[in-house]
């Protein structure tokens, strides 16, 4: 087996293939709780937990699953996670629970778990699927936290509102707000501000892709003839 | 002939495998969390509690003070718990939890609290699935929307004005969201409904004790 690429695995997760921003995968939860940065953040951590722990199972067992009753048996480890991971947090993150509400369970529809067991994990030894589901993970959680900022922000006027609902009473201050007579751009908070902002990140990471194609262009062009790879 | 069949065997079995490590991890998982789940629940009607009726206005032990309805259409169906405020061995409010509504997305859970005079003392929202950033202003840490019940009576808007302003009544609906608070303003109207032609009796039952207060709605 050739010996595997984990810079590679972890860049394609957070940047190149991010589950957001490229595969578009996870649309549901991504634009529906992105209100605020916390929820984001909530929301990103938990689907980071059910991510490892699904790809760690499916790479485990990936050979001995029959081929023709994978995508079943993927299906259920995937939901029997969501559910112990919900149980989990309604147990310990009561409040966070109430108001990320419905999208706990949801994880189960989002397409990027699934999509990196058949994908990856059911391919790959155990070490890359985990590297893999936290750099996928973790790049869809950045993603919705910086979507979720940006809306919270222009939405309401604040930044990490709501922040005790994770960390306990130590980040009840942690709230920062634009001022009192800020009074909120609504259409920020509203589904369409979720598509908005979520348009503006592809098109500045597809900038920042095209920067980087052209210096490397240039780089390429300036060596003498017969260096390139 | 054996051979023919032995995949599809040993495939069915590798998922009943699954289906049943599946479920063994939930059921590990709930066991380990649904003290602590109930606790938060409890803690969480407790503060609620206290929330609709303020703590100097009765002095009796709300939580033991309780009567179970079953069956009662106006407020959803399922078994819904009664706590009696008194003061004085007077009687001061019920509060009525919980009141089952449907909503927008899934059910709605109400606790509604009323006033022997027939006032509303307070509503507050224990479990919905509404949209997050729209419907999900009828919670009150997010709006104070609901806060607008208390005092509200049957006279107090008339009968036919306790709807949503959309729908010619006296009730705000929220921006890109009518049908959560006109559900929720309707839900409201029927538990006063209920309480005025039920109040004697209501008040005069004997206490029993109550089932937890979640349990009905732990489906929804």
């Amino acid at each position: 087996m050739a010996d595997i690429d984990y810079k590679r695995i972890t860049l394609d997760g957070l940047w190149n293939n991010n589950q957001a921003l490229v595969a578009l995968l996870g649309l549901c939860p991504l634009l529906a709780v992105t209100n605020t940065m916390i929820n984001g953040l909530g929301l990103g951590l938990a689907t980071t937990m059910v991510l490892l722990l699904s790809n760690l199972s499916v790479s485990a067992i990936r050979h001995w699953v029959r081929a023709e009753v994978r995508l079943p048996v993927f299906v259920l480890i995937i939901a029997s996670f969501v559910t112990a991971v919900e149980l989990v947090m309604n147990a310990w993150f009561h409040e966070l629970h109430k108001v990320l509400g419905i999208f706990i369970p949801l994880i189960v529809t989002n397409c990027a778990i699934i999509g990196r067991a058949e994908a990856f994990a059911s391919r790959n030894p155990l070490g890359a699927s985990a590297v893999d589901a936290l750099a996928i993970g973790i790049g869809f959680t950045l993603a919705l936290c910086v979507l979720g900022g940006m809306r919270e922000l222009i939405g309401q006027g604040t930044l990490f509102d709501g922040a005790h609902l994770m960390f306990g009473d130590i980040a009840a201050d942690w709230k920062l707000s634009l001022g009192d007579d800020y009074q909120g751009l609504l259409l920020a908070i509203l589904p369409p501000g979720a598509f908005i902002g979520l348009g503006l990140m592809i098109a500045v990471k597809n900038l920042i892709d095209k920067g980087l194609a052209r210096r490397a262009h240039k780089a390429v062009a300036s060596e003498p003839a017969g260096a390139e790879a | 002939m054996i051979d023919k069949w032995f995949p599809a065997v040993i495939s069915a079995l590798v998922l009943a495998v699954f289906a049943v490590i599946g479920s063994a991890l939930v059921g590990v998982a709930y066991e380990g969390t649904a003290e602590r789940i109930e606790e938060n629940e409890r803690q969480a009607l407790l503060d609620l509690l206290g929330q609709i009726v303020p703590a100097q206005r009765f002095d009796n032990d709300m939580l033991a003070d309780t009567i179970t309805l079953d069956g009662v259409e106006e407020l959803g169906g399922g078994p819904v718990t009664v706590y009696r405020a008194r003061a004085d061995k007077q009687d001061v409010a019920a509060i009525f939890s919980p009141v089952i509504t449907p909503g927008y997305a899934g059910r709605m859970s109400l606790i509604v609290g009323i006033y022997a005079d027939g006032t509303v003392a307070g509503v507050r929202v224990l479990r919905h699935h509404e949209t997050p950033g729209l419907g999900d202003k009828i919670e009150a840490e997010r709006s104070p929307w609901i806060l607008g019940f208390a005092g509200k009576s049957l006279g107090n808007p008339s009968e036919e004005r306790w709807k949503v302003k959309r729908d010619g009544g006296d009730f705000d609906q929220f921006t890109g969201a009518t049908i959560t608070p006109r559900l929720l303003v309707a839900a409201v109207k029927r538990t006063l409904r209920y309480f005025l032609h039920n109040q004697n009796r209501l008040f005069a039952a004997e206490a029993s004790t109550p089932p937890n207060p979640e349990q009905a709605d732990a489906n929804g």
